[in-house]
């Protein structure tokens, strides 16, 4: 057990030195750029002295890797500036924010991750048959597909033509089942069109990657039946990789919903990082931008230490 | 939006022991062992890219001008696919839209394969340290999602036409990167690169006549994947208005500025965001088919 | 007599064609059937289709294939699993691939009795245990709790034998069981499923490409070559008296070889030298420890010893592809740098390296003649007419037509890409070259001409050469003196001519004991050693 624990260290170590790069990868991509905060925030019309006065203020004169260690400080303790557009703190937008994206991908995951296994898994099995012919090239279609064009069908359909459904997601405070799965119905559908053939390839991919090793054969010649030989044979060996697929397809949750929140107008962190592009709100921008870093480094790692407990060879 | 699921499929790279088939193969011979969805793919992706060539001498009428009686007319004979939000020709504007969506595209998804492929061999020869550095930084800018790490950049240097191709083309470097350092990670292995080692050969020689051949067949199949997201996330920006600026447009841009016809189920938006999906489900059973369905296999192959 | 198996005519098709065609055999209760041949000879797809299993793409196109009057052919894929692991059990080639890894061995190995509902779990592991005792397994209460990576391989391949035991089996299927292993790991193997085998007087077939192994297990013998049956009959007959040509050939293959006597080779100088010698991968542990090597000029020095021995690694050092922990090799004299980088052109054009399996030692973008060429421009700076006039003489001194310049090597046979693997190294005009189990990849027939082709290579050109195998009668036949490796070390050098004779350290007669011989009632007559027993 103890080389498990030296192994998961390592991994959350590795994690964490990915994420200083990226912070540091983020910076440097947001500074680099022409004009500076001062000036965004004055305005055009502000006098040279003004600007100068506030870019004092702001600390804008350090020279950038001060800046920086400025910056990454505040991160690390929870403060990650104040926003150039309204003047409130960058925490308190996020925070207001984060729960509501947390919400959707969490909907969306819970629906489309039994989903895609079912059809990964029933894929496998049923390899080169009609039904996995028909799965692979659907799912190999709507991975392909953009998002919006998902939206703007669904909409026409259920909103327009059939009128059953809101085109926007209103979150009400204190909203009734029937209203929540009217608000929600929608965007969770759009997100998991492609994270459904997403996640379902890749289970499948892991699954028949198993089937091809010898062992496989050798369990057929045992005499096991087909279904057997996929679920005590297989599915333990291709935990990993499938533990592996599911996170990677959440973490496009991520970026995906950034179309999704901004079509059916939903105020979560993705639309929230659209604004702070369209208004050049960099402080916001950073701390958007490591937060979605920071949520696909989450679930890689959980995916990583589950490999690793998964497996015998490293259990020991 | 399928980067993960690719990067999976060709991450670890089914070398076989004699290398990947090499030598020309004739187009002939390519169409002969196509499948029926690749063929189809094949021809709608050549349509597009004909289309982007030619598109506004085709055009029924000028991109700018309003032609039509009224906004968001339906179809009819003069406007095939109806007309837009200020009464312009739906048709004519989707093609010269896609040269933009096409050629943006294309020049950017070149780049980054180019940029990945060449850093990939650099890392592979080189030393372990030059390897480890490259890796590691390829791996932060993965770990940022690419619509992410393009808006970061959009809102650093803006969406001029240049900037927007090289923002791009950043974004899609670490992943051809990833996977053509795999490849030339794998080959390096081979026992003919031992043997030109021990012969004394140049790291240079390695790279381009031993390494790079036996690479270029899944290094241009990842090439048009990345075409395939490049498109994507491109109609992705332009649909949120951070992508190609008017007055020039491209087919995500028409999706964006005609989402006021939405209610009326207008052809002007539901019409663009259909060509890009033409575009990249044919990209994909294109390479799905020239792979011999390991793409459409979502494994590693034989 | 029908026999108890019998097989009719049988034709399997892959994606191109017939693998096996017109194969018909019997096996009576109780006897051992050998098929026999070289790799696509379709033995894995007869033996396979036994038990009314066929890989993808393949079918079962014509023929019968009966086994204890049912016929599989015509059978339902629910009652063939029934029969699978129940009536019939397989055995197969690399037990560490066979068994899933995140499965402990117990589980496994009382599945087929599970699955097939013969007993229960508690009578089932009683029955594991017996078997894991009579195959004489370390430990046979606690190994089933192990994982398929806590044990040896040729542990493995024992547990396999009792997973195939375990519901009584009528008809055993060995798919070339002992071929992963070392060969002082194979005797034991072979010694045990020769007594199991006979104990439970279970009829079996036992795949295999080597005809010594066959000898041992086996009463008949069926010889296939390219999907047909060249020759079947008794172990005896087929042995000694094989009509059919191919038949014969194989046989003189497999015959021990009488050494070449070597040319010219004068005590004087020593044209490589390693002294003290030591390596390590990376900060693994030491390879290498110590080696004192010399190698005359014309000389040839076989280096033997089983996987993990460090054999390899020797050749690796000496081309400077791995830099030694410690020691220095010497040239003609002269201590070489440890790595490529910092030897000369020229000092890297003497000593040059092939390596064992051609096809990844080929690279197969490039042309035959551009393979050759690169040496030749490298070292000697050749160009145009001249370059090619050169590579046209390698392909001559390979017995190659000219016109194999222009093709790859993906449509070149075995043999025919492992001389170009040589003549590249030839191409150098070299003073030592270092095989590195050249013939190891290659079918029986196919070895054999390509060691008599080194041995005339070595008399014309006078060359000096390591030759790094596994293979006792190989290394007998190309070189003058032989270096036996274990565990990392130079445990006994000798002569090659009369090894068996000189040899003093109990390693080297273990070896020489295991090395299966022809002779049938070889495995009977050898004597048993562990090689737990030997202490360096």
């Amino acid at each position: 057990m103890k080389g498990v624990a030296v192994l998961v260290l390592r991994r959350i170590g590795s994690a964490a030195i990915v994420l200083l790069l990226v912070s540091a990868i983020v910076f440097t991509i947001s500074s680099l750029l022409p004009g500076d905060a001062a000036s965004e925030m004055l305005g055009q019309s502000a006098t040279p002295q003004a600007v100068a006065a506030l870019r004092a203020k702001m600390g804008l004169n350090e020279p950038a890797p001060v800046r920086y260690a400025h910056w990454l400080g505040g991160l690390l303790r929870g403060d990650p500036g104040v926003s150039l557009a309204d003047n409130l703190p960058v925490a308190t937008l996020v925070a207001s924010r984060l729960p509501k994206s947390l919400l959707l991908a969490g909907l969306t995951a819970a629906f489309a991750t039994p989903l895609a296994l079912a059809l990964g898994i029933l894929a496998a099995v049923r390899r080169d048959s009609a039904i996995d012919r028909a799965l692979s090239l659907a799912t190999l279609s709507m991975v392909a597909v953009p998002e919006f064009l998902v939206a703007t069908l669904l909409v026409l359909l259920f909103a327009v033509k059939l009128r059953w459904l809101p085109s926007i997601t209103i979150v009400p405070e204190h909203p009734s089942l029937w209203s929540f799965l009217r608000g929600y119905l929608l965007p969770v559908l759009t997100l998991t069109f492609g994270v459904v053939a997403q996640m379902a390839r890749m289970t499948r991919a892991a699954v028949i990657d198993q089937l091809r090793q010898p062992y496989a054969e050798m369990a057929r010649l045992k005499g096991l039946s087909p279904a057997r030989v996929v679920l005590v044979h297989a599915l333990p060996n291709a935990a990993g990789p499938i533990v592996n697929a599911v996170a990677l397809s959440l973490s496009y949750l991520l970026g995906g919903a950034i179309i999704v929140e901004t079509i059916f107008n939903y105020p979560g962190i993705a639309s929230l990082m659209v604004d702070a592009v369209t208004s050049r709100d960099m402080p916001l921008l950073q701390a958007c931008a490591m937060i979605f870093c920071a949520g696909y480094m989450i679930l890689v790692l959980v995916a990583d230490i589950a490999a690793i407990l998964a497996n015998p060879r490293l259990r020991g | 939006m399928s980067e993960a699921a690719i990067d999976i499929a060709v991450q670890e790279p089914a070398v076989p022991p004699g290398g990947p088939p090499v030598g020309p193969l004739g187009l002939g011979a390519a169409w002969r062992r196509l499948p029926l969805s690749g063929r189809i793919g094949a021809l709608v992706v050549a349509f597009w890219l004909v289309t982007a060539l030619a598109g506004p001498w085709i055009a029924p009428y000028p991109i700018g001008a309003i032609v039509a009686g009224d906004v968001f007319e339906p179809p009819s004979l003069r406007h095939l696919l109806g007309s837009d939000y200020l009464g312009r020709d739906v048709l004519s504007r989707m093609l010269t839209g896609a040269r933009y969506t096409v050629g943006l595209a294309l020049a950017s998804a070149a780049a980054a394969s180019f940029m990945g492929a060449s850093l990939a061999l650099l890392a592979a020869v080189s030393a372990r340290w030059i390897d480890e550095a490259l890796s590691r930084f390829m791996d932060a800018m993965i770990s940022l999602p690419s619509k992410v790490l393009a808006l970061v950049m959009v809102a650093a240097f803006g969406a001029s036409t240049p900037l927007l191709l090289m923002t791009l083309a950043v974004t899609y470097t670490p992943g051809a990167y990833r996977i053509a350092r795999a490849l030339a990670v794998g080959l390096n292995q081979m026992d003919y690169v031992q043997a030109a080692r021990a012969r004394g050969e140049g790291r240079f020689y390695i790279a381009r006549s031993e390494i790079l051949p036996n690479m270029i067949n899944p290094v241009l199949a990842d090439f048009g994947l990345r075409f395939g997201f490049v498109v994507l996330l491109l109609s992705g920006l332009s649909f949120l208005g951070l992508g190609v600026q008017p007055p020039n447009a491209d087919l995500g841009s028409l999706v964006r500025e005609n989402t006021s016809g939405l209610a009326a189920g207008a052809p002007a938006i539901v019409a663009p965001a259909v060509a890009i999906a033409t575009l990249t489900i044919a990209v994909n059973l294109l390479i799905d088919g020239l792979s011999g369905g390991r793409l459409r296999a979502g494994g590693t192959g034989e | 007599m029908s026999g108890w198996v019998e097989v009719e005519g049988l034709q399997v098709c892959g994606p191109n064609g017939p693998i096996v065609d017109q194969v018909s055999f019997q096996v009576a209760k109780g006897e051992v059937l050998a098929l026999i041949g070289e790799s696509g000879s379709g033995k894995t797809t007869i033996a396979l289709a036994l038990m009314g299993y066929v890989r993808g793409g393949c079918r079962i196109t014509s023929g019968a294939i009966r086994v204890g009057g049912r016929d599989l052919v015509a059978s339902r894929e629910r009652q063939l699993q029934a029969l699978r692991g129940a009536k019939i059990a397989y055995i197969a080639q690399s037990a560490a691939a066979a068994f899933n890894p995140s499965l402990n061995l117990m589980d496994q190995v009382v599945e087929p009795a599970l699955a097939h509902r013969l007993m229960d779990r508690a009578s089932a592991e009683a029955k594991a245990l017996d078997l894991f005792r009579a195959l004489g397994l370390p430990s046979p209460e606690t190994i089933g709790r192990r994982y398929p990576h806590q044990v040896s391989g040729g542990q493995l391949q024992r547990l396999m034998a009792a997973m195939a035991l375990i519901t009584d089996p009528e008809l055993v299927i060995l798919d070339e069981p002992t071929t992963a292993l070392d060969v002082t790991t194979q005797i034991e193997a072979l010694r045990v499923f020769k007594r199991v085998v006979r104990d439970l007087g279970v009829s079996a077939v036992y795949v295999s490409h080597d005809l010594a192994v066959v000898a041992q297990m086996a009463d008949r013998i069926v010889v296939l070559n390219n999907g047909r049956v060249r020759e079947q009959g008794a172990a005896e007959q087929v042995l000694e008296a094989p009509a059919d040509p191919y038949t014969r050939s194989l046989v003189a293959a497999a015959q021990a070889r009488r050494p070449h006597p070597s040319g010219r080779v004068e005590d004087a100088e020593a044209v490589l030298e390693l002294r003290g010698v030591s390596a390590r991968y990376g900060r693994g542990p030491e390879v290498l420890h110590d080696i004192d090597l010399a190698l005359p000029r014309g000389g040839s020095l076989g280096v033997i010893g089983e996987s993990g021995s460090g054999k390899s690694t020797l050749a690796r050092v000496v081309s400077g592809l791995l830099p030694a922990a410690s020691g220095e090799v010497r040239l003609a004299g002269r201590t070489l740098a440890p790595t490529v980088g910092k030897r000369t052109r020229e000092e890297l054009r003497r000593i040059q390296i092939v390596f064992q399996n051609a096809d990844t030692a080929l690279n197969p973008a490039h042309t035959v003649g551009r393979l050759l060429a690169r040496p030749v421009a490298l070292y000697e700076g050749l160009r145009g007419a001249a370059l090619e006039a050169r590579v046209r003489e390698l392909l001559d001194l390979i017995r190659l037509p000219a016109g194999f310049a222009n093709r790859r090597c993906g449509e070149l046979s075995g043999g025919q890409k492992q001389r170009i693997n040589l003549a590249r190294a030839l191409a150098a005009r070299p003073d030592v070259v270092l095989c590195d189990e050249v013939t190891s990849a290659l079918d029986t027939v196919v070895a054999a001409a390509m060691l008599a082709f080194l041995a005339e290579l070595r008399r014309e050109l006078g060359l000096s050469m390591i030759f790094i195998s596994h293979d006792i009668s190989a290394v007998q036949e190309v070189c003058d003196e032989v270096a036996v490796f274990y565990a990392g070390e130079i445990v006994e050098r000798a002569p090659a001519a009369d090894l068996a004779q000189a040899a003093r350290h109990p390693y080297t007669e273990l070896l020489l004991a295991s090395t299966p011989q022809l002779r049938r009632g070889w495995l009977e007559s050898a004597p048993v050693c562990a090689p737990a027993n030997i202490h360096r």
